[in-house]
């Protein structure tokens, strides 16, 4: 297996030249980056900087699940649905393990038979953890309304959004006052849905600082001066052999 | 009055702060000392930096 050392600084001000830098065993620094994306902080752990891993973990896991607290989990979901890009999942799938849940979820609930199921449950409040967990939210698609007359497959859809809608709005008969579930859920979260939503894409983005530290070690906080040092180095050094 | 509404708001902001403060220096250094000595330094200055851009705005919006 590959091994490549990185240099650190021991001293906070690296800049000066009494710092003395301290070599660290990278191991196989793309193993590294794999597991600290997988989950924070395991790739350090693996690296044997274990001080560095739980704080990762602590740091960047608690965030994210601060942030899934706020939004009920529902704040976490995959959807490249023409009527709803969740570019934010980009930022929170850097979390790894702990956000691949959402993409299951994508894909389970491409069956809207499924989400009726899920939302009458919902309704009767017998929900299953598989029926809310990271789910996508039913976002009513407006287009298909307004594309005039349809065809077989496209009426089915039609009712099935139409059967959706009256669970989520049971009493509401105007097609106005009707919500879909996006709708219901900002509603209801309020602010918190966007904290929520914040929370996990900063942790996500976070975990992409922790995951470049296990692939490359840590950053020279004065590349400048390190440069310099090194330069130094190499002089003293052709000197001595001179 | 939006104001004073919102304002317990900005106490989400602190558990931020403390985390990226905390992994963005420990991206900086290896040991626990100096990665703590540099987040608390980051951390001021990112409060500051929020505490500025308040002001500014809280100004701009007060203004008749």
């Amino acid at each position: 297996m590959a091994k490549t050392l990185s240099s650190a600084p021991v001293s906070d001000r690296p800049a000066t030249d009494d710092a003395t830098p301290e070599l660290i065993d990278l191991l196989d620094p793309w193993t590294a980056g794999l597991l600290a994306w997988l989950v924070p902080g395991w790739g350090h752990w693996y690296q044997g900087r274990r001080p560095k891993a739980i704080l990762f973990f602590l740091c960047i896991f608690g965030t994210f699940a601060f942030g899934c607290y706020l939004g009920e989990t529902r704040v976490v979901y995959a959807s490249w649905r023409p009527q709803d890009h969740r570019p934010a999942y980009l930022c929170q799938v850097a979390v790894g393990l702990p956000a691949l849940p959402a993409l299951v979820q994508a894909w389970r609930f491409r069956d809207p038979n499924l989400q009726i199921e899920a939302a009458e449950r919902d309704a009767e409040h017998h929900a299953r953890l598989g029926d809310w967990f990271m789910a996508p939210p039913f976002v009513l698609d407006t287009e298909l309304f307004n594309r005039g007359p349809a065809n077989a497959y496209e009426q089915d859809q039609r009712t099935l959004q139409q059967r959706l809608l009256r669970i989520f709005n049971p009493g509401q008969v105007a097609a106005d006052d009707q919500a879909d579930e996006l709708d219901l859920l900002n509603k209801r979260l309020n602010r918190y849905f966007e904290f929520g939503t914040v929370y996990t894409m900063i942790a996500g983005l976070l975990n992409i600082l922790a995951i470049y530290d296990a692939i490359g070690g840590p950053a020279q906080s004065d590349p400048v001066a390190a440069k310099r040092r090194r330069k130094q180095d190499a002089d003293e050094t052709a000197e001595h052999a001179a | 009055m939006l104001l004073a509404v919102h304002i317990n708001d900005l106490w989400y902001a602190l558990p931020l702060i403390v985390s990226v403060s905390l992994v963005y220096s420990a991206t900086r250094a290896e040991q626990m000392r100096p990665i703590l000595t540099q987040a608390l330094r980051f951390g001021t200055w990112v409060l500051g930096f929020m505490a500025a851009a308040f002001a500014v705005l809280y100004w701009l919006s007060a203004r008749p």
